[in-house]
């Protein structure tokens, strides 16, 4: 959950971007951390192996400006992707207040994303969350593969296979290049926002 | 208890007892995070300056990791954690559930100083939150 500073009127909220193994998003953070350098005032923290997988998360704080007088800090987590490594997912999920799923649109990976996605519905119940009131926002990284000529799912079926139920807001993106990696964290920044104040009225 | 929102009048009370009882002895910086990663208060002696919020971050996850190594071991919990360096030293202790008060301090106090007005402070702490 949030934590709100009345003194200093500060209002920290967590976003976790959450998704199946090499998704890309680290690749999310990394580029956010390049072009919104100004807005960054600490170095990025990555817990990765040695192979460059992320062991346990990344972190970037991001201010966002005043909002009501309040001074919005934002911190983006990111999970580890790889399946066994569960235990360190539920751990970064703790007092999350928004999420992006970061789906591989990748042909070969569409069973990896469902896989993943159930597990998150799983871990949030965990800490008696629900998949269906969080703040969620799907992104469909990697679609600049389709240039390569790899197969990439429509955004038709991944919408069918992911967001049929959810109804969310969704994005296709390329965490790579930066294509609305912008957009996706405005748009799960401001869902976020907006629940934490329903929340509190 | 309701820790996401803190009163300015329990924050003030908060960090004179860290003021009075840490930061006074000699200790670096103080912080009080929540098992989520968000700081509720932190004090420095004023010559000190981390960057807090990353240590937050890298702290609730180390101290969340320690917790899950308690459990395989058949502990219920391991309350406290001290990490030894050089010139700095960090020692972290549960004050309830949810929050967990970091220190960081040098060479000049000894550990068991340090441990004992931790204790006091953390049951001053856990009085505060009674009283609401």
């Amino acid at each position: 959950m949030s934590f709100i500073n009345l003194r200093e009127k500060i209002v920290q909220v967590k976003i976790v971007y959450y998704g199946p193994g090499r998704g890309g998003k680290t690749t999310n953070l990394e580029y956010i951390n390049r072009r919104f350098n100004k807005q960054i005032h600490s170095e990025m923290v990555s817990l990765k192996t040695h192979g460059d997988r992320t062991l346990f998360f990344d972190f970037l704080p991001f201010d966002m400006g005043k909002i009501k007088g309040y001074e919005l800090k934002i911190q983006l987590y990111t999970v580890p992707g790889q399946v066994k490594y569960n235990a360190t997912r539920k751990l970064v999920l703790k007092g999350v207040d928004g999420i992006v799923f970061v789906a591989d649109a990748q042909e070969a990976m569409r069973e990896k994303n469902i896989r993943s996605l159930n597990q998150l519905h799983e871990n949030l119940k965990t800490y008696k969350e629900s998949i269906f009131r969080i703040p969620l926002v799907l992104q469909y990284n990697k679609v600049d593969l389709r240039n390569q000529g790899i197969p990439i799912l429509p955004p038709a079926v991944l919408e069918k296979d992911l967001n049929s139920r959810l109804k969310v807001p969704s994005f296709e993106a390329s965490a790579l290049t930066g294509y609305n990696v912008p957009d996706t964290l405005k748009k799960i920044i401001s869902s976020t926002v907006v629940s934490i104040q329903k929340k509190l009225l | 208890m309701n820790y996401g929102v803190v009163s300015q009048e329990q924050l003030e009370r908060i960090d004179e007892i860290l003021s009075k009882n840490l930061i006074d002895i000699g200790t670096d910086c103080v912080i009080i995070i929540d098992m989520a990663g968000n700081i509720i208060t932190a004090k420095d002696n004023g010559t000190s300056k981390y960057d807090v919020y990353s240590f937050a971050a890298l702290a609730a996850g180390n101290f969340a990791t320690v917790d899950a190594m308690a459990k395989l071991v058949g502990e219920q919990e391991f309350s406290l954690l001290f990490h030894k360096g050089t010139d700095c030293n960090i020692h972290f202790s549960k004050i309830d559930d949810e929050l967990l008060l970091i220190t960081m301090f040098g060479k000049n106090i000894s550990l068991g100083f340090l441990r004992l007005n931790v204790v006091k402070t953390i049951d001053e702490i856990r009085e505060l939150w009674g009283k609401k």
